[in-house]
């Protein structure tokens, strides 16, 4: 069964077509790729799908349920985790404490209980303090779990804010630029733990990336946006071909009307 | 499950430090009786309130990042809310226990109860459509909601109004707020608020003052929990309105104007915004400083107290513009490491 079923989604911003008719499916236990030059629309999906924006038309289906109309917390509660692409960690807090905030789901202890200190609020506290430190383990980032999130180096954030989704055990992680600013091996462990995610979590990806030897070597299947509508999707292997891939990125010329890319 | 340190032990740690904080609060009451002029004591007692307003405050201000400025509104509904209930009761309690201590006690500590679900529930009123605003906006709201419920009282012939409420026997309202039940509910404050601040709730107030989409999109009920939080802040300013009321012979509208609302902010600001101990540090400094100036009125012929107060408090801005603790905690931090490590070992 589809995963996540993205049908027709328009979303307008005043006179801005961001996106038009946008359509895709992801199956579970994908890594999907969803590329496009900048300002294609693919982060405006992103908060589509996330439910930070409504689509002004189109639907979205997540495991077989409607999200549309739903807000971001509720989505992120079904199974959606997303990172953000100006990463948005808790700077002030430490690196765990950022990871234990999304461990809703594994919190059962009420006010009260967190009030009298009970056996249950005990219990929770410490399964959240071991998922949390595990995913930092799985993340490389063990080391750091006291320290304070905004003091850590640029790829460390990155990489903190996969965790920190990952807390939330979803079926599906939106990755916003998960390689900008990383240097070259940076770049090539991300996508060893990408991969790690996706075989030892089953956790379905779809990323949003510039950096092409990352999108190639992970993405199983490819969507290539440009000016908020399709115009391609295949393997890695037809997309770097695609005249209008070629096109949207390089400025060639496929079509009398295909030279306004620049 | 099995905890390593087992269960019960903690239970029965725990009462001991209870009751060692009881009998260290009574004991402390009996030392500042005897060796502190009546003025003196009233300054302490007033530190104590401030201590209460502070804290519960900056659970609000500082750990959740939203700005309330309307505090005085929800002392004002406590305030109003324990004298009126007190007098109320006083006479039936009375006629189960007998006069005295005891039954003072019981009618007391039940008056304050109802402060503090009254002003919860003002607080809900207020934060569940205001909530949603933020920064200046939410601020706003808050100020014309202080202002609404002042003015209320000032026009509530039952209470008072504009003389102000002082019970029914020509007394006023009884001096029930000793040094003991001031601390005692001091202790009681800084518990809930600290125990609440260093869980998974706390964790995600401050997840929504650092950075509110993230904690959205990290499933974090965002409206919800700033509600509770509100609403948790407003119950302790209700607590500390009925110790203030039951400390004179009667409370008045303007004892809760907007500067009792910017007193309780300096508080918390100067504290360091984020700490309960800075909060409650914040509390006593306020209650202190205007106190000491007193004296040099004596030197100047004029009262230039204010002007000094407000001189000192840009110097601490200047020199430490986190405030007095920045957002750390003294003492408490101790507390919450060991309680995570210790049962996570």
């Amino acid at each position: 069964m589809t995963l996540l079923d993205v049908r027709g989604v328009d979303k307008v911003f005043g006179g801005l077509h961001a996106l038009r008719a946008v359509s895709f499916r992801v199956e579970p236990g994908a890594i999907f790729g969803l590329i496009g030059p900048n300002g294609a629309g693919k982060t405006t999906l992103f908060n589509v799908i996330t439910g930070v924006y409504r689509p002004d038309a189109g639907a979205l289906a997540f495991d077989g349920d409607d999200l549309t109309g739903l807000g971001p917390a509720r989505i992120a509660a079904r199974g959606i985790a997303r990172t953000f692409q100006n990463i948005r960690l808790f700077r002030s807090m430490t690196v765990e404490d950022n990871v234990m905030v999304a461990g809703h789901h594994l919190h059962r202890a009420s006010l009260l209980d967190q009030i009298f200190r009970t056996k249950q609020y005990v219990e929770d506290e410490r399964a959240l303090c071991e998922r949390a430190n595990d995913l930092l383990g799985l993340m490389g980032l063990s080391a750091l779990s006291g320290h304070v999130a905004g003091s850590l180096p640029y790829g460390s954030q990155r990489r903190l804010e996969i965790a920190r989704a990952l807390m939330l055990s979803p079926k599906l992680l939106l990755l916003d630029e998960p390689a900008a600013g990383m240097n070259s091996s940076e770049a090539r462990d991300l996508e060893r733990q990408i991969k790690k995610l996706r075989d030892e979590l089953g956790v379905t990806v779809v990323l949003v990336e510039h950096n092409m030897a990352v999108v190639m070597s992970v993405c199983e299947r490819i969507h290539v946006l440009d000016h908020g509508e399709t115009i391609a999707e295949g393997s890695p292997a037809e997309i770097k071909e695609h005249p209008h891939v070629l096109a949207a990125y390089l400025g060639e010329e496929v079509a009398p009307s295909g030279a306004e890319a620049s | 499950m099995t905890t390593p340190s087992g269960h019960r032990p903690r239970w029965a740690l725990r009462a001991l430090v209870s009751a060692g904080v009881v009998v260290a609060i009574y004991a402390a009451g009996l030392g500042v009786q005897a060796g502190l002029i009546e003025y003196a004591q009233r300054v302490v007692l007033l530190a104590g309130i401030n201590i209460i307003l502070a804290v519960g405050l900056n659970l609000i201000n500082g750990t959740t990042g939203q700005f309330s400025i309307g505090h005085a509104g929800f002392m004002a509904v406590g305030a109003y809310g324990s004298a009126f209930v007190g007098v109320q009761l006083a006479p039936a309690v009375a006629g189960a226990l007998g006069a005295g201590g005891l039954a003072d006690a019981v009618t007391f500590n039940l008056s304050l109860l109802v402060a503090a679900a009254l002003a919860a529930a003002a607080g809900v009123l207020v934060g569940l459509p205001s909530l949603r605003l933020r920064g200046d906006y939410l601020a706003i709201v808050t100020l014309g909601f202080g202002e609404i419920i002042r003015i209320l009282f000032n026009n509530a012939p039952a209470l008072g109004a504009a003389t102000g409420y002082f019970g029914d026997s020509p007394a006023g309202l009884p001096a029930y707020s000793s040094f003991f039940w001031v601390f005692f509910w001091v202790a009681v404050v800084i518990t809930v608020i600290k125990n609440v601040t260093f869980s998974q709730t706390g964790r995600s107030l401050l997840a929504i003052r650092e950075d509110e989409i993230a904690a959205e999109a990290m499933a974090t009920p965002t409206t919800r929990l700033k509600v509770l939080a509100f609403t948790l802040s407003a119950a302790t300013a209700g607590v500390a309105g009925g110790l203030f009321a039951h400390m004179q012979s009667g409370i008045r509208p303007e004892d809760f104007r907007f500067e009792k609302s910017i007193d309780m902010i300096v508080m918390v600001i100067v504290g360091g915004l984020g700490s309960i101990t800075g909060a409650a540090i914040g509390g006593v400094f306020v209650a202190v400083s205007l106190e000491l100036m007193r004296e040099l009125q004596e030197y100047t012929s004029h009262d230039y107290r204010l002007v000094l107060y407000a001189l000192l408090l840009i110097v601490i801005m200047l020199v430490r513009p986190q405030g007095l603790m920045g957002n750390r905690e003294f003492g408490l931090d101790l507390f919450r490491r060991r309680d995570r490590r210790a049962e996570g070992a």
